[in-house]
């Protein structure tokens, strides 16, 4: 089998021979970003955008047609598909930068200590006709702040307790624990919008056709939370090892207190991340909030009664439906959504340092 | 361990007469768990019953008469009519996002899975992961400043040069609000909910295959072809279909990108012959409708609802009977 494969170059034979250089990749790459930049500045007019898109083409195809004269067809291929995977890798990644760049350079300009403190609004003056815009936010973080604590405080108990079940109680083959499992993933999938206009539809049938409260707003937000909820306790149960529980069976513990006092609590940490995910995750839900609670410029503490003003919703109805001052409504929906990022941001946080701090301990 | 047959043997049978106590809350926690999990069922159909209530009175009402649809100021001759082009906007909408979206999410997931060096694999995994964090409607307001203007020149290239396809035809859009930006939005953020499944996948890929290929002198894309892709298909497939799903149901980024108008059209380049999709037609519409309009609206978001519903039974069908290890992947961890 190991007869000679007929080695045409002239070259000396080695381990590398045949193969591009290492520096290769790295080397044409520079060479297109150079290239491309040379041609479009030459032809007037540089852009960042084209000028990635373009070198990126051009990369490919320099390596594809250098690797093929080289190293044959097989590793040509190759070598494309990294640049392409890689690609589309970085393809994902600007987006990414550039939305949260956006949404700081742009909400920075508003953010204040007023604009969080102050309830903002259009005041309309009679006397002298005219219309003075506040900015602030402090009616929506107060309405975001209510609407996702009701939605965590409904969801988190039937989130775990489910979960207790598919997982501790109900057999594997159990039809109700299958069909259950098969209905949380389908749950995981209804359109957020959907589930506001279910909120609002239970709501105007029970209290007629002014149904907008913030705790509509909460039932909407529960039936997307609870699946994740569930999803990620289930994962988090599962992981805790059998013998534990095994153990306190065998030390005569009653299941229920084996549940609660060494299953729960050996996978408490891990329960609360995906819980403070799940949160983050809702708290910027706009559609369902924006149909079952809709929106108003007015301070509401209530959840039980009159809409409730929110940060996504401000966001989408500042911009979407502005006031006379286009520029300062925008301003408002910019300084919503930045606090919408930096709310999302802080609960991302908290979940990784319970993950941190609440991990059961290895010996 | 080797000799398990040396141990004694087991006690032939327990004594049926040891019973465990009954304990008051064994049997409440057991009680209120199995209420928990049969919630589930009661919300699911709860979501399905009130949407059938507070529709049926639009779904069923003469639409010749009053101006149901509200501002459209068109006259539909019944329910079915006003939701076929909106049901076709979805689908469009849905379709382009896919078209574009689920390639670079493929390779993303191949990226992170067989080529990114193993040390950064996680963190790159977090940051794509990261995209699923931002909230919708801050990409929509991306897309508005962002997407928009960046999209024009390309539109006019596409329109100059293949105008004559249907999908490119004029008049270009000026501002922007196209079909193709709400659809490039809507790619983004359907990126993250279809790399992270299918990077599961492709990391549950049996490892001889993997080393058998590359022993065998396949190139990685090879061995790529050859042992991960045929063994991930499947979970290709519902990948996509739940990254269809969420696109399906997606409101903000096309409410506040699109211009629409309630055609059936294909057009991604204007402003005025944009499709429009169900979830930002009830966004658009609803704090404005009258009481029936509404009705009208949440009958038009029960069929989205029909329609989500469907495609993510039909993934999480193929999931569970052709999926990797369709049996006992999960359950294998317990035992």
């Amino acid at each position: 089998m190991t007869e000679t494969t007929a080695v045409t170059s002239s070259t000396p034979l080695s381990l590398t021979s045949g193969q591009l250089p290492r520096f290769i990749e790295p080397g044409v790459l520079a060479l297109s970003l150079v290239l491309i930049a040379a041609v479009q500045l030459v032809l007037g007019g540089f852009e960042p955008a084209t000028w990635l898109v373009f070198s990126a083409v051009l990369y490919l195809v320099a390596i594809g047609v250098f690797s093929a004269i080289v190293e044959g067809r097989r590793k040509s291929t190759d070598r494309v598909i990294r640049g392409l995977v890689t690609a589309a890798f970085i393809l994902a990644v600007a987006p990414l930068i550039s939305t949260l760049w956006t949404v700081f350079s742009k909400g920075m300009s508003v953010m204040s200590w007023q604009f969080i403190t102050q309830v903002g609004g259009t005041a309309f003056n009679p006397d002298t006709l005219e219309v003075t815009a506040t900015p602030g936010a402090l009616q929506a973080i107060v309405g975001t702040l209510i609407i996702t604590g009701i939605a965590a405080l409904i969801s988190v108990p039937i989130g775990i307790l489910a979960a207790v079940y598919l997982v501790e109680y109900a057999q594997p083959n159990n039809p109700l624990r299958r069909s259950i499992t098969f209905l949380v993933d389908v749950m995981t999938g209804i359109p957020s919008i959907v589930a506001g206009l279910f909120a609002f539809s239970l709501f105007a049938l029970i209290v007629g056709p002014k149904a907008f409260s913030g705790f509509s707003a909460a039932i909407a937000l529960s039936v997307l939370m609870i699946p994740i909820v569930i999803r990620s306790t289930e994962e988090m149960l599962r992981l805790v090892p059998a013998d534990l529980r095994e153990a306190s069976f065998a030390l005569g513990v009653p299941r229920s207190i084996t549940i609660i006092k060494i299953v729960l609590r050996t996978a408490a940490s891990g329960i609360i991340t995906g819980v403070v995910l799940a949160v983050a995750r809702v708290v910027g839900e706009t559609a369902p909030i924006f149909i079952a609670a809709s929106f108003t410029d007015n301070f509401n503490a209530n959840p039980f009664q009159d809409p409730m003003q929110t940060l996504p919703v401000m966001a989408y109805t500042a911009y979407s439906f502005p006031g006379q001052d286009i520029a300062a409504s925008q301003a408002q929906a910019w300084g919503a959504a930045l606090l919408l990022v930096i709310l999302v941001v802080i609960f991302n946080l908290i979940a990784r340092i319970v993950a941190m701090v609440f991990a059961p301990k290895a010996r | 361990m080797a000799d398990v047959a040396t141990a004694p043997t087991p006690p032939a049978k327990v004594a049926s007469n040891i019973v465990g106590k009954r304990r008051a809350g064994d049997s409440v926690f057991l009680g209120l768990s199995t209420a928990a999990a049969v919630s589930i069922m009661i919300i699911l159909a709860g979501v399905a019953i009130f949407l059938i209530l507070k529709g049926l009175p639009a779904i069923t009402a003469n639409w010749s008469e009053g101006d149901l649809a509200g501002y459209q100021n068109k006259n539909w001759s019944s329910f079915w009519d006003y939701v076929a082009p909106l049901l076709w906007g979805s689908i469009w909408a849905a379709f382009i996002a896919m078209l574009l979206g689920t390639p670079v999410a493929i390779g993303i997931a191949l990226f992170i899975s067989h080529y990114a060096p193993r040390r950064i694999a996680g963190f790159l995994g977090y940051i794509i992961d990261l995209l699923a964090a931002v909230p919708s409607i801050v990409f929509g307001l991306w897309g508005i400043i962002v997407m928009r203007p960046l999209l024009l020149p390309l539109a006019q290239f596409l329109n100059e040069y293949l105008g004559w396809i249907p999908l490119f035809r004029g008049p270009v859009s000026s501002t922007g609000s196209t079909m193709l930006a709400g659809g490039m939005v809507l790619a983004v953020m359907i990126l993250p909910i279809v790399t992270s499944i299918t990077r599961e996948i492709f990391l549950q890929t049996p490892r001889l295959h993997e080393e058998a290929a590359l022993a065998l002198g396949a190139t990685r894309w090879e061995m790529v072809r050859l042992a991960v892709i045929p063994y991930a298909r499947s979970g290709m497939v519902s990948a996509t279909l739940l990254g269809l799903g969420r696109a399906l149901g997606e409101t903000m980024a096309i409410a506040l990108i699109v211009s629409p108008s309630l055609i059936f059209s294909v057009a991604l380049l204007t402003d005025g012959y944009n499709s429009q999709t169900i979830a930002a037609n009830i966004a658009l519409n609803f704090p404005i409708a009258t009481d029936l309009q509404r009705s009208a609206l949440i009958g038009t978001g029960l069929m989205l609802f029909v329609v989500s519903l469907a495609v993510n039974m039909l993934a999480r069908y193929i999931i569970a009977a052709t999926g990797p290890g369709a049996k006992g992947r999960k359950r294998g961890k317990r035992s």
